[in-house]
């Protein structure tokens, strides 16, 4: 093994009994693996006992070769710092006291802090641009500068493994962005290995070089993103029936509306998908094309239209594909077109609306 | 910012040490037989010591009032290490019912195995009492287990309390025609009578328990951020926790041995400590803690001697009158902040 942290036949529960077992981890120093999965999938349970919080069931876990149950309370201290859901008590402390407070394992028998320690708090704050509010009360801090100055507080304990259990979760989304980009500054200038859960599934795709996915039972998938955002695995791994989850963006689309198309959306080039939305929320259902597999309309309409009429991206669409569109344009008592003009390999749109004006269909512009 | 709360820091321990210096003085000086400051110096600088002034101050006051420095201070560190242990603010040895089941023991032992008689030696005295305050707190852990709202927690010690206070008041009343003449101002609560030996081991216990809980001050600030967080950093937290119960029941115990229950100090002087600090990391709060504690039991002892003189008032009924007080204050600070 290779790998700079690694799991052995890790398996994790309470008391004892196994919740999810033999998972296998595998990180290169540097490395942001993220925990997705359902409610309940069990991402904190893998967190905690990767950080010692819970008696590992079975197997181990290995920091820089080091297994992590055999280090002492000290040692771990020093490799490991850890976020978790549940709040940190600060009575009477300023967010630098919080910040502070991850110098412990360097400091003394009194944990008085030293010139270091201080310079180390600076840093930390300063990483994750909270240098501003360090006299702040903990307790009246936003939601948000909270979480960052947990991070910091994590930093500083200058671990080489941070284990972070959703810290996303109270952030508004300029802060996820900012919380996320210092993870990777870190990671760039300390090597710092990360592991953390998220729910938000966009930012896990764009983050992360592992994912692993949690099913309740098992870990079900390790691998990078790529290999996990692919062929509609995740809605499956999250059990979605009611709507659907597009893999490339991360985005969602909400229940398609029921029944056969009572309108059709001539849409192309991303002017169709608010109206997509529009009828959705209206509980409409609608036909649209023609759409070329590469278009931004492609996947919201595959996700929300009763029937999608596409064509093959980079070839001329066939005269089969008009006719099936011609078709449908027929079932429909409505015609919607969001395109204001049409470009020259839109030709076969352009028909399609003549067509629809040729059989009296009622024309609407979105 | 640094050094202006260092600063703080400074000026609130020397408010303690004054109030200290201030209490006792006048702790010595008034009573039922008033000693003028100045012969109060004299005194104590050993001139004139054979007189009826210098024997009051000697063999009565300095004694009684270095008894209620001591178990003062040790009662509040205990409450202190209560809080800490807890995370709940209104805990402390005389809510939780860990006085009550010492006073509990020690009023069992005086009666049925020293026949009422003042002759039973000071360790015995200290080891039933850490023995009841033992047996109140295992009862306590247990219900912690069970009940996760702080509320309840104190309900559950309160009922404790009253338990044992109940079995104490039997075995009191059960005993009272005979020679125990102490034992009823005993547990109501008193300083009264307090001898040198008595101090000399008290002295000893709470020195010893504190010097112990001040040691434990980083860990314990560790501890203060919540049991995940602290095992991140390394502590270990089963002997942590073991040595907080250990240290906070022996001074409770210490001072329920000598002096009875006190209510409301343990329980009411970290906050006004901690208010005054501006800041609740250990290693301020368990000197601070046993200086204010200190400083708070001496002006009450004072109060308790003079307010009705000659007769003595209890001195949990001052403490309650000043410490009670500070339990509502907390409830409604933490309700205005929005914890619970």
């Amino acid at each position: 093994m290779g790998y700079y942290f690694y799991t052995e036949k890790m398996s994790v529960g309470y008391q004892m009994r196994p919740l999810i077992e033999k998972i296998q981890i595998g990180l290169e120093k540097g490395e942001i693996l993220t925990l997705i999965g359902p409610n309940g999938a069990g991402k904190s349970t893998v967190l905690k006992s990767i950080a010692r919080q819970i008696k590992m069931v079975a197997g181990a876990a290995y920091i820089g070769g080091g297994s992590i149950g055999r280090m002492s309370g000290a040692e771990l201290s020093r490799k490991m710092a850890v976020v978790f859901t549940e709040r940190l008590r600060a009575e009477l402390m300023s967010c630098g006291d919080v910040v502070a407070t991850g110098r412990y394992p360097y400091t003394g028998k009194f944990g008085i802090l030293s010139k270091k320690d201080a310079r180390a708090v600076e840093e930390a704050m300063e990483l994750v641009q909270v240098g501003g509010i360090r006299d702040l009360d903990f307790a009246k801090a936003s939601d948000g500068q909270r979480q960052r100055v947990m991070l910091a507080r994590a930093i500083c304990q200058e671990p080489e493994v941070l284990v972070l259990d959703e810290p996303t979760s109270y952030l508004d989304v300029r802060y996820k962005l900012e919380f996320l980009s210092a993870l990777q500054r870190m990671r760039e200038k300390k090597g710092l290995t990360v592991i953390m859960s998220l729910h938000e599934l966009d930012l896990a795709a764009r983050v992360s070089d592992k994912i692993l996915c949690l099913n309740g039972k098992y870990a079900e998938k390790f691998g990078p993103p790529e290999e996990v955002f692919a062929d509609g695995y995740v809605g499956k791994l999250f059990g979605i029936s009611k709507g659907s989850f597009e893999d490339g963006s991360g985005g969602v689309e909400l229940e398609a509306p029921r029944g056969e198309a009572q309108v059709f959306v001539i849409a192309g080039g991303g002017s169709g998908r608010n109206a997509y939305r529009r009828l959705q929320r209206e509980g409409t259902a609608f036909a649209s094309g023609i759409l070329f597999e590469n278009d931004l309309d492609y996947p919201v309409a595959k996700a929300l239209a009763a029937e999608c009429i596409a064509a093959r991206a980079f070839e001329p669409v066939p005269e089969e594909t008009v006719r099936r569109a011609m078709r449908a344009v027929d079932g429909c008592r409505k015609v919607v077109c969001c395109r204001e003009s049409f470009g020259t390999y839109e030709a076969a749109n352009e028909r399609l609306l003549l067509y629809a004006k040729s059989q009296g269909k009622e024309i609407a512009r979105a | 910012m640094r050094k202006k709360s260092a600063a703080r820091h400074l000026a609130a321990f020397f408010v303690l040490l004054a109030g200290i210096a201030v209490c006792l003085l006048l702790n010595i000086s008034i009573g039922s037989v008033k000693i003028p400051f100045f012969d109060v110096f004299r005194i104590l600088a050993g001139d004139g010591a054979d007189g009826i002034d210098g024997r009051i101050v000697w063999e009565i006051r300095l004694p009684r009032a270095i008894a209620a420095m001591e178990l003062g201070g040790a009662l509040a560190l205990s409450g202190y290490l209560l809080q800490t242990f807890f995370h709940n603010p209104i805990a402390g040895p005389f809510v939780l019912g860990v006085s009550s089941g010492a006073k509990m023991a020690v009023s069992l032992v005086l009666v049925f195995f020293a026949g009422g008689a003042a002759k039973i030696s000071a360790a015995a005295l200290v080891g039933a009492a850490f023995a009841g305050a033992m047996a109140s707190m295992g009862f306590v852990l247990l219900m912690s287990r069970k009940v996760d709202s702080m509320a309840m927690l104190v309900v559950s010690g309160v009922m404790i309390g009253y338990i044992c206070s109940a079995i104490t008041e039997l075995v009191v009343t059960f005993a009272e025609d005979a020679e125990i003449v102490n034992l009823h101002d005993w547990s109501r609560g008193s300083f009264s009578g307090v001898t040198w030996e008595n101090t000399a081991a008290m002295t000893c216990v709470t020195a010893f328990a504190s010097a112990a809980a001040f040691l434990l001050a980083k860990p314990l600030s560790a501890y203060q951020l919540g049991e995940s967080y602290a095992r991140n950093l390394g502590v270990d937290i089963r002997l942590l926790r073991a040595a907080m119960v250990l240290l906070s029941s022996v001074l409770s115990a210490c001072a329920v041995a000598y002096a009875g229950p006190v209510s409301f100090l343990g329980m009411a002087v970290p906050h006004l400590v901690k208010a005054l600090f501006g800041t609740a990391k250990p290693i301020l709060m368990i000197p601070a803690c046993f200086l204010g504690g200190s400083a708070f039991c001496l002006f009450c002892d004072l109060l308790a001697r003079n307010l009705l003189a000659p007769t003595e008032v209890s001195i949990s009924t001052v403490t309650a009158v000043f410490g009670a007080p500070v339990v509502l204050w907390v409830m409604v600070e933490r309700r205005r902040d929005g914890g619970a």
